[in-house]
């Protein structure tokens, strides 16, 4: 038997975990920027954690759409790298006639023979547009796809298959040179933001702040989104679209509408990951770049705010260790991770406790007489 | 006589070459309770299918509406406007949400606005409360409401997904199969549920245990459908006593004729 509030459109006490996760990353947002600064960390695992917490939006996004509505997106990558790439836009414009060349546009402009800036390049010079397209190119593009396959009523492995094809896609175009977003060598060697030097620990730890707040900021609209009769809406549609159908419910504007929010919430981390990471390019956007999120999700817990972000942490301090001690093994790592908890622990790390506490109430009758 | 609330007429529908109904016509009456009963394979549930616009006819008409001039045509709306003029359908395997509460399954039913952004600000009235204690009492499972639908046994779910029907406030039910799965005496208080429900609304209810049928066709008329036509309309004892309805369904000693 389950507990669940009186009246459901009450938002439900902060469960612990959320609590927890919560706490932990508004900790985590003042407690390693001023570790950082005092010397106790050095600032390689600062932006470590600046990456880990990215990829936590990235799992959410990937969480939001296949734990919560029952949508496998196998395409939450491309918005990831789209959000990287419009704020990347920016950050190529801020070096201005540092590049190799010496010229007021990008160098991979010059080189391929261009002398003044493509016109869709000129309004990247304010930081407020850059940020503004961070939300608007991805938004835009999830809404267009996501109107034309929830209108046709594409479900289940179909989706799934639809939107690998759309980041492949997406990943064809932007390896091209001739899409004049720097090819296959995407965009690198950032100089500041803002008027910061990128490379100052101090515009870091700005950075780092600025990602675990983004993260709270996205946990607390989710747990408030959840609340809603929308999450009720959204759940009801991942255990039965047909009832939800039936019901007078036009399921394919409601999962369109959580689509453009996935989408945007990746795109969010992606904006976020290119300054810390100092590098974006296409191959940020093929599916095995969403597959991982999807290992991370699935690992972490689905459907839930605590195990995406768990899974994203975990799973990638695992790589960050097992790349340098064992650089050969780490995909059969990931691949038999992702094995052992859809068989032994199919509601992921989250579950654990629950799964420890159920063997050993099941151990106690054994050992204590009747 | 009055003008029915349900017009269907002619209408025939093909899946690949096999004939699930042909001209079949059908008129349902306001308040009306109408048992539709029919061997397997009869169209009972393509014919569910074509009036919720789940599939759409190859031809004829199916209009609702009391008022001749001033109905609609059900073949050019999809499942969720036909859901919103005010027919809903149970299925025949009980559909509830069952990672959600038995109250929160009610939430989702209550009659009101179904827009995604009226959703996201929404809240219950105490009225809207009132209203799912009422229901929660009318189906028994006031002591379950926070109980996850997914625990509820077979027949619970029967219940809960009637009363899901009626938080909408509909104009026409259409119930699948509402006993299937349910013991005797829960049989019975379902039978006695949906004629409580008969006048307020219209019914159209799919069954195949016969006593059963009895039970809630004692007023009203009876309609057999045998391989996508209509075989024969009328009272449960004419119907019963029709030779040809004997010899396709009844007389075959599945259900006997007790």
């Amino acid at each position: 038997m389950s507990e669940a509030p009186e009246n459901p459109l009450s938002p439900p006490p902060l469960s612990n975990s959320t609590a927890g996760i919560l706490a932990f990353a508004a900790g985590a947002m003042l407690i390693l920027p001023a570790l950082d600064a005092g010397g106790v960390i050095d600032h390689f695992t600062l932006n470590l954690w600046g990456k880990y917490f990215c990829y936590a939006l990235l799992a959410l996004s990937v969480d939001l759409l296949w734990g919560w509505t029952g949508l496998l997106s196998l395409g939450q990558a491309l918005f990831f790298a789209l959000g990287g790439y419009m704020h990347g836009m920016y950050l190529m414009r801020m070096i201005g006639t540092q590049g190799q060349y010496h010229k007021p546009i990008p160098d991979f402009l010059v080189f391929l023979g261009w002398t003044d800036l493509p016109a869709f390049w000129k309004p990247f010079d304010q930081f407020t547009f850059a940020m503004a397209m961070v939300f608007f190119l991805p938004g835009i593009l999830a809404f267009l796809f996501g109107w034309l396959a929830f209108r046709s009523r594409i479900k289940g492995v179909y989706f799934s298959i639809l939107t690998q094809a759309l980041t492949y896609a997406g990943a064809l175009i932007f390896f091209r040179n001739n899409t004049l977003m720097g090819g296959n060598n995407g965009f690198t060697d950032f100089k500041e933001e803002l008027g910061f030097a990128l490379r100052e620990p101090s515009t870091q730890r700005g950075l780092f702040v600025a990602t675990a707040a983004a993260l709270v900021g996205v946990v607390i609209f989710l747990r408030w989104l959840s609340g809603t009769k929308f999450g009720l809406v959204q759940r009801a549609i991942r255990d039965g679209e047909n009832r939800t159908l039936f019901s007078g419910y036009a399921t394919p504007a409601f999962k369109l509408f959580i689509f453009v929010i996935a989408g945007m919430i990746a795109a969010i981390g992606g904006a976020l990951y290119v300054p810390q990471v100092g590098i974006i390019n296409p191959s940020d956007m093929t599916p095995d770049k969403s597959l991982e999120a999807i290992v991370w999700v699935a690992v972490g817990g689905r459907g839930t705010l605590v195990g995406p972000i768990l899974g994203a942490v975990a799973v990638n301090m695992l790589k960050s260790y097992a790349t340098r001690a064992m650089p050969d093994l780490w995909l059969i790592l990931l691949g038999g991770l992702f094995l052992l908890v859809v068989l032994f622990l199919p509601g992921g790390l989250v579950s654990l406790p629950e799964k420890i506490r159920g063997l050993w109430k099941k151990s106690i009758p054994a050992t204590l007489p009747a | 006589m009055a003008h029915p609330l349900l017009t269907v007429e002619d209408i025939s529908k093909t899946y690949d070459g096999f004939k699930a109904i042909t001209k079949l016509n059908f008129y349902l009456f306001e308040g009306e309770l109408r048992t539709v009963i029919g061997p397997n394979g009869a169209g009972k549930s393509t014919f569910f299918d074509l009036l919720t616009g789940r599939t759409r006819p190859d031809e004829g008409k199916i209009e609702f509406g009391t008022e001749a001039n001033n109905s609609h045509d059900l073949t050019r709306l999809n499942e969720v406007e036909i859901n919103r003029l005010g027919i809903a359908r149970k299925f025949q395997t009980p559909s509830v949400y069952t990672e959600h509460s038995v109250r929160e399954n009610l939430v989702l039913s209550l009659k009101g606005p179904r827009g995604v952004f009226s959703s996201l600000f929404q809240r219950l009235s105490s009225t809207e409360n009132d209203r799912i204690d009422e229901l929660l009492k009318l189906i028994r499972l006031e002591a379950k409401g926070s109980w996850k639908a997914g625990l509820l046994a077979h027949g619970e779910k029967q219940w809960l997904e009637i009363g899901m029907l009626l938080a909408a406030e509909p104009r026409v039910l259409l119930v699948d199969e509402p006993a299937a799965g349910m013991t005797d005496e829960e049989t019975y208080r379902t039978g006695e549920l949906l004629l409580s429900l008969a006048g307020k609304h219209s019914l159209i209810v799919v069954e195949h245990d016969m006593s059963f049928v009895r039970q809630i066709a004692r007023d009203g008329r009876v309609t057999v459908l045998h391989q996508g036509t209509l075989l024969c309309e009328g009272k449960f004892d004419e119907v019963q006593a029709d030779p040809r309805v004997r010899e396709v369904y009844l007389g075959r000693g599945k259900h006997g004729t007790r």
